[in-house]
């Protein structure tokens, strides 16, 4: 229906303006990573790629476990906290009291602690049940940290949602079950999509819980990272191959399930 | 009606406590009304327990590293924290801070939403660039930005800086400030975006049309239409902002050390700094409880501020 | 959806089995070269000792510390065998959180390791740890530099020779500084070095009775002469350079001079990390008024937590890459000038090691030279040359490089920041308990 005009290149370029800006750094930062260490921080565009970082990278740590771990605690406490998120929210959004407002900014004051504040308490905790140096230890964490986020996220885009359709389906003689599936989760599904993919990167990025409550074998991929930022010595071509590398299982995640998240991401207005 | 959150939605669609008493219609049975409760109680346990440790440490004299050393110590943790030189000054800092990425990330994150909101050639791609920032660890991010593309000798700044003749910036020396609230801007403004273009995206299309048909203009519908509709998703932003950068550590811990002198020492690090690095557990926990109560200040004032700006103009 | 259901499925199975691998030696070791190198070398001591499985935790420094302090203080018993330096070992074994090192074999001659650093790891005269390697701090300088302008550096030059030296060696249009020195706050950053340098003035950070004297004239001086030093002849962004941000000016050539660690010689030295590997020549740190606590002392060292699971297998591991032998494994597997500088006599005096290694002189005499008890010219009830050995330290001292930091960066004078550190430092004792 629109015909390209001025006005759309216009829009294209600053849009592309914008993005090539915003990614810059990380550009440099993937670049850095093929360059010798010596040739890591002279400011050349064109140079010939090595992958001596890469290489160096693998040959110190074991990069899989460091992987799975994340994965596991990431992808683990992102379900658990939709599992109790979704619910709550769901009454929160569509059933609201005069509580409902207070229970959420209480629930987002939980995140008021420095986590610098709280670690020993934390620390000795979890000492004493035994869940230093564990993965589920983790996921309980991480989940507890952003469960508050994924309440306030979901609530809000399940807001955004007409009662009425939920209603209708109602009163059509749906169930409770086949009103979330096939009403509520296709109409929030972009809500949900970003909620999803926010809070994956939050815990997947989440360093200092990580670095602090474990050792030999819980330890994700904030840890790894951690070996290669500032060591004693150059380190600008690791350290970007060692980022790199952390973010690449996300990377790939999100270029596999690539459709689902477009479409849950641009899906078009809601009628 | 909910201040916060319930304007946008109820306005022209009926409640669910209206329709609750209409004929015909279901009132919310009871296990709907209990689905909210494994969510609190789970939150009510992890606040309790910890918070509880932290506030019993506070009145303790009690250094990890030097066990002869324990008793009751009164208020003198909080007051060794509440007298010190810094404390105000690092108050300030976090409200600074705070303040300034909030107005660029929302500000900004909301111009882009709407700049994305167009089709363009290859705007999916574009968008997943300008997500990108928010994948990398802030750790690493703050590393990249101090050292290959701030530092005054041999960061890509200095070097364009010095091609166009002029005097590279200290970046951290001279405005210390102003760097990390460059780099916490950088790191945030994907997520302000992201939230943002998801809100944009349940605009009516009726409501489009129907304002193009009214002979409405760009400008015009920006600030009559979509900043109202945005207003909630701007509310979560904030407030979701805010209690993040309150407790912002990495960063600062990574370039600046909270200098030079106190410049950029927020309150997380002043905790830090004068409790956890000398393993002091009953000053780090009066820090994390006078944090707690100053950030409920903070969100106090902040609530009173968004209901206000949500209420008028509906 | 399915195929990351699956995926997911498939990873919790996963860690769940990883849980269940086999019990060996957790160790906490620190992010730079010759801890890689060992982790590298450790594959033939679990080759050796097939039901000893090495699991490495290696972080930078300051997370190091945090971890390992927490572990041992609370007897956590995550880590079997961690590094730590004389900071620690004194406070630690002080505590009884550390295995006393005792009974050593004859073949590993506990007496070739340096005295000095066997006494900054010892309570009581009894050892708690053994050093990996050792390191003090020297003066590294551009010999093509010098020679271009015709200036000869003194084997033991004086804080007046640097001044001189700057003057003539900066050249900042063509970006050349004079010298280069710490700015980071930190107790481990900028006050490492600007503690020798209080030392070298006279001064010290406590008088017997636990008075802070960071605003004694001798601070003055050696404040003073730092950042006159650093504002006319030093590059600009001092206040965030740390150890590795200074190490990449120098290797870049921007750096005319720099004190700093006797560990940044390695890598000056690696013609692939370098573009200064043959122009860097290298001389003792300067003095000024004395050289006591000129130069300081460090050693990264093995230690075993009380509370540790694997006690004697950690020793074991411990006694093997302290050992002459472990030596010579780095020197046959990448040359020696890369094998563990300061902390065994033996090593320098191999003949190789002094062929391979024109650093290894001036930082043998610089090992042998600092002596961590007598830190400063006047009495003081402390140990340590770069640090206090008090647990408060880190804190006010990180505040003290703050502040110095700020007059550094121009906020506030000299004598501002000296006063704001002496306030820090005082209110610090109070609560610790030192003053009343």
């Amino acid at each position: 229906m629109e015909r390209p005009s001025l006005r759309t290149w216009v829009w294209g370029l600053l849009g592309w303006l914008t993005a090539a800006v915003l990614f810059f750094p990380i550009f440099w930062m993937t670049i850095t990573a093929f360059k010798t260490e010596q040739g890591a921080y002279q400011p050349n565009l064109f140079f010939i790629p090595t992958l001596d970082s890469f290489r160096e990278v693998f040959a110190r740590s074991r990069y899989a476990g460091f992987a799975l771990n994340s994965i596991c605690i990431s992808f683990g406490s992102t379900l658990l906290c939709f599992l109790l998120a979704i619910p709550a929210a769901y009454r929160m959004a569509f059933f609201p009291t005069r509580k409902t407002q207070s229970t959420l900014l209480w629930m987002l004051s939980t995140k008021m602690m420095p986590s610098v504040g709280v670690l020993l308490p934390v620390y000795l905790l979890f000492r004493s049940a035994g869940l230093l140096d564990s993965i589920w230890g983790l996921i309980a964490i991480y989940t507890l940290i952003n469960l508050p986020v994924c309440v306030w996220m979901t609530y809000t885009y399940f807001c955004e949602i007409p009662a009425a359709i939920l209603e209708a389906a109602r009163v059509d003689g749906a169930g409770f079950w086949s009103e979330i599936r096939h009403v509520l989760a296709p109409m929030a599904l972009p809500g949900l999509s970003s909620t999803a993919l926010l809070t994956i990167i939050l815990s997947w990025n989440e360093a200092f819980w990580s670095l602090n409550l474990t050792s030999a074998h819980a330890a994700p991929l904030t840890v790894f990272i951690a070996s290669y930022s500032s060591p004693e010595g150059l380190f600008w071509a690791k350290l970007s191959a060692a980022s790199l590398l952390a973010v690449a299982p996300i990377l790939v995640m999100g270029w596999l399930t690539q459709k689902q998240l477009v479409s849950g991401l641009t899906f078009g207005a809601v009628k | 009606m909910d201040p916060v959150s319930g304007t946008m939605r109820s306005s022209t669609l009926p409640s669910a406590d209206a329709t609750a008493s209409m004929p015909g219609v279901e009132k919310p049975g009871r296990w709907r009304v209990l689905l909210q409760t494994p969510s609190v109680v789970v939150l009510l346990l992890w606040m309790t327990v910890p918070l509880a440790l932290t506030i019993y440490f506070s009145f303790l004299r009690y250094n990890l590293l030097n066990p002869e050393v324990r008793g009751f110590a009164g208020l003198q943790n909080y007051r060794f924290l509440w007298e010190d030189p810094a404390f105000f000054p690092a108050i300030r800092n976090t409200l600074v801070l705070i303040g300034s990425v909030l107005v660029i990330t929302v500000g900004l994150g909301t111009l882009l939403a709407v700049l994305y909101d167009r089709r363009f050639f290859g705007r999916n791609a574009a968008t997943l660039l300008v997500i990108a920032p928010f994948f990398v660890m802030p750790t690493v991010s703050a590393l990249v930005w101090k050292n290959m593309i701030m530092h005054p000798v041999y960061g890509l700044l200095a070097l364009a800086f010095g091609k166009l003749g002029l005097a590279p910036i200290d970046w951290f020396g001279s405005c210390p400030m102003l760097a990390l609230i460059i780099i916490l801007s950088w790191e945030w403004l994907p997520f302000a975006f992201l939230i943002l273009f998801t809100s944009l995206k349940s605009l009516d299309a009726e409501q489009k049309e129907a304002a193009q048909i009214d002979g409405a203009n760009s400008v015009q519908f920006f600030f009559h239409i979509t900043i109202p509709h945005l207003r909630r998703a701007m509310s979560v932003v904030v407030m979701i902002e805010t209690i993040f950068l309150l407790s912002i550590f990495a960063e600062i811990y990574t370039t600046t050390s909270g200098g030079p002198g106190t410049a950029t020492t927020n309150l997380a690090y002043l905790v830090y700094s004068l409790g956890l690095q000398q393993f002091d557990v009953g000053i780090a926990s009066a820090g994390g409880i006078l944090a707690v109560v100053l950030a409920n200040i903070a969100a106090f004032f902040l609530v009173r501020i968004l209901a206000g700006s949500l209420k008028g103009g509906h | 959806m399915r195929p990351t259901i699956t995926l997911l499925a498939c990873s919790f199975l996963a860690s769940l089995a990883g849980a269940a691998e086999p019990a060996g030696i957790t160790i906490a070791a620190v992010n730079n070269p010759a801890m890689i190198e060992l982790k590298k070398l450790s594959t033939k001591f679990e080759a050796a000792n097939p039901n000893l499985k090495l699991n490495w935790v290696v972080v930078e420094e300051n997370v190091l510390r945090q971890r390992v302090t927490t572990d041992i203080s609370t007897g956590s018993g995550q880590f079997d065998l961690v590094f730590l330096g004389q900071y620690e070992a004194p406070i630690f074994a002080k505590s009884g959180w550390l295995r006393e090192i005792k009974d050593t074999p004859a073949s590993y001659d506990i007496g070739d390791v340096f005295q000095s650093l066997r006494d900054g790891l010892s309570y009581e005269g009894k050892l708690y740890a053994l050093p990996f390697y050792g390191e003090s701090s020297m003066l590294m300088y551009r010999k093509d530099l010098f020679a271009a302008k015709g200036l000869t550096m003194p084997d033991q030059p004086t804080y007046d020779d640097i001044k001189r030296f700057a003057a003539a060696l900066t050249d900042k249009s063509a970006g050349i500084y004079g010298i280069t020195l710490r700015g980071k706050p930190g107790w481990g950053e900028n006050m490492a070095y600007l503690s020798t340098l209080v030392n070298t003035f006279g001064g010290c950070w406590f008088d017997l009775q636990w008075k802070p004297q960071i605003d004694s004239p001798e601070w003055k001086n050696a404040i003073h002469c730092y950042v006159d030093l650093m504002r006319n002849y030093g590059p600009p962004g001092a206040t965030a350079n740390g150890f590795n941000e200074n190490l990449t000016l120098f290797a870049s050539g921007k750096a005319a001079m720099w004190i700093d660690s006797t560990y940044g010689a390695g890598p000056l030295y690696d013609q692939k990390e370098s573009q200064v590997a043959d122009k860097v020549a290298f001389a003792n740190a300067p003095v000024a008024v004395t050289s006591a606590g000129s130069h300081w002392l460090w050693s990264w060292s093995f230690a075993i937590p009380k509370a540790a699971k694997s006690p004697d297998a950690a020793e074991k591991f411990a006694l093997w890459a302290t050992s002459k032998e472990y030596v010579r494994m780095v020197a046959a597997d990448t040359g020696w000038a890369s094998v563990p500088p300061g902390s065994r006599k033996s090593t320098y005096d191999n003949p190789e090691y002094e062929q391979a290694a024109p650093f290894a002189r001036v930082t043998l005499k610089a090992m042998q030279t600092a002596d961590p008890l007598k830190p400063s010219l006047k009495p003081v009830p402390y140990q340590g040359i770069q640090f206090v050995g008090i647990p408060a330290f880190q804190s006010f001292a990180t505040v003290v490089g703050q502040n110095i930091a700020g007059a550094l960066a121009g906020q506030m004078t000299v004598e501002q920041a000296l006063q704001a550190g002496q306030a820090a430092a005082t209110r610090a004792m109070q609560q610790a308990g030192y003053l009343k």
